[in-house]
């Protein structure tokens, strides 16, 4: 050991310990850290008083703050509600059709819409509204029920073919599923589907099948999808004459299409689901996407 | 020779210092844990929440096996965001007949909780056959062997009393109806009144994934479409220290 330590040797005392005659320094800790250690015991202590802790015989302590997180959760969605409330009133209450031209109103209904899809639309219709096979686009002009902005809110507010609605009998249909319920011959589906491909100018398959198919259709088909095949929107019945298809127009799909029939359907969102300015938002948006009428 | 000073009888013992130290942890885990178990809040009433049924638990069971909590959790945290994107935080209530509880740890996929009636049967059809069909930035893997695997339902009284020896609630006539009870669910011509009655009005019954049989996919269906559906929140008031 060198001089140096030899002097410390002094100034401390040792525990007592000795084995083999080496001996163990009592180094107490520093006071600043010990300070702060007796410190945080007392705000520990404290602090389980401020805050629910302790457990009781029935229940834990409450906290002398009364703090809680889902008061925490109720008063942040509170806050928020309150700060937009001024504008979402204004937007529950304004005429549909004049949303788009109020600068300010329509420039929130388009960001907060943009929100409401995002959480409630993208699933189905995507995230960039180009829809899927069986969910429709809602960025072309093709639109099944209507696209003006009354429409789009309707169908937004009461869904399609939605059995929990109260709302009767609009934006409800059924096509019949001809070849499983056998309201038409395996024949008379193969005609019709043949002239349903030459409606969009695609090339049938078989163009000896397309005139009988036209017979099959006009008494089976044009009472919905209209005699020249441009669809009923009372109806939800699609525009067969133009390149857009919901399920695929190709000879496969659409005979599929005829012998099980279609059935696609679309939640209610004007429930407990979302607001009515959320749903006049989210509206706005769809409207404002390229194909709004 | 202070009271602090004694530990130095505990230093040079080491089964005196094992059974103090054992001590001193038993007590920091009774003061923490058996709370829990008696408290009145840990678990609050609510209305609407009952066991699974059959087909739901048999669902379950694909869920687990499958690993789906890996990506997906079942658990609402209470803020504004998962609120407003979820619904309602989820309670303590909702997992109490889930052994395991699958609340999960992290979201590669969203959150389930609240998943059930959101989406149509034909929507989840698609979207485990081919998720990125509705949602093509989905890294979701595909599921679609699960409609051609169908299940028999021969063991789902066994895993019933497995449940019920684990604390759920399955009464004898819902165990002796088990098999009646999984066959009845996904097939909405048969006489399903019996699993009504014991599971409640709003037990979904249809056929899921729109095929005849009971397929894996119509179990995992049943079970997902339940989700989040079973407690009637226009009676639930927040207990106000939580």
């Amino acid at each position: 050991m060198s001089d140096n330590n030899k002097k410390d040797d002094q100034d401390y005392e040792t525990t007592g310990h000795s084995w083999d005659g080496i001996e163990e320094y009592n180094k107490p800790l520093p006071k600043w850290w010990l300070m702060i250690f007796y410190a945080c015991i007392v705000w520990g202590v404290g602090y389980t008083i401020a805050y629910p802790a302790w457990p009781g015989v029935r229940t834990a302590t409450a906290g002398l703050l009364g703090w809680s997180t889902r008061g925490n959760v109720e008063q942040a969605i509170q806050d928020h509600e309150a700060e937009l409330a001024p504008i979402n009133e204004r937007l529950a209450s304004a005429e549909l059709t004049e949303i788009a031209g109020d600068p300010e109103l329509n420039t929130y209904a388009q960001n907060a819409g943009a929100a409401v899809f995002r959480t409630w639309c993208a699933q189905c219709h995507g995230s960039g509204a180009a829809g899927a096979k069986g969910y429709p686009n809602l960025l072309d002009d093709d639109w099944l029920w209507g696209g003006t902005i009354e429409d789009i809110h309707y169908t937004v507010t009461a869904g399609i073919r939605n059995e929990d609605t109260d709302e009767e009998w609009l934006r409800q249909s059924a096509m019949p599923a001809f070849g499983r319920d056998d309201l038409l011959s395996g024949e008379e589906i193969d005609q019709v589907v043949n002239f349903v491909m030459t409606l969009s100018g695609e090339e049938p398959r078989d163009a000896s099948l397309v005139e009988a198919g036209a017979e099959v259709y006009d008494i089976n088909c044009a009472s919905c999808h209209a005699e020249d095949g441009t669809g009923d929107r009372m109806q939800g019945a699609p525009n067969l004459t133009d390149a857009i298809w919901l399920y695929g127009g190709d000879y496969e799909t659409l005979h599929e299409t005829v012998y099980n029939a279609r059935y696609g359907v679309m939640p209610a969102m004007g429930g407990a689901d979302l607001s009515e300015a959320e749903i006049r938002a989210v509206a706005t948006y769809v409207h404002g996407l390229g194909g709004g009428e | 020779m202070s009271i602090l000073d004694k530990h130095g009888i505990l230093e040079k013992n080491v089964t005196l210092l094992a059974i103090f130290a054992f001590l001193v942890v038993t007590i920091g885990g009774l003061v923490q844990i058996v709370p829990l178990f008696y408290l009145e809040n840990t678990i609050e009433e609510v209305e609407g929440m009952r066991p699974y049924t059959p087909l739901e638990l048999a669902g379950r069971d694909i869920y687990i096996r499958e690993g789906c909590y890996v990506c997906h959790s079942q658990m609402i945290r209470p803020m504004r965001d998962e609120v407003e994107r979820y619904g309602h935080y989820s309670l303590a209530a909702e997992s109490q007949y889930d052994h395991p509880f699958q609340w999960g740890s992290k979201r590669t996929g969203p959150d389930l909780a609240r998943v059930g009636g959101r989406y149509s049967d034909e929507w989840h059809v698609d979207h485990l056959r081919d998720p990125q069909s509705v949602v093509p930035e989905s890294v979701m893997p595909k599921y679609g062997f699960l409609e051609a695997k169908l299940i028999e339902g021969e063991h789902i009284q066994d895993l019933m009393s497995t449940h019920r020896f684990v604390g759920v609630p399955y009464t004898e006539e819902m165990i002796e109806a088990g098999f009646q009870d999984f066959l009845a669910q996904s097939n909405p011509d048969s006489d399903y009144d019996g699993l009504l009655e014991r599971y409640g009005d709003d037990v979904n019954v249809r056929n899921f994934d729109g095929q005849p049989g009971i397929s894996e996919l119509d179990a995992l269906i049943a079970y997902l479409q339940m989700l989040g559906t079973l407690v009637d929140f226009s009676t639930f008031e927040p207990d106000a220290s939580r």
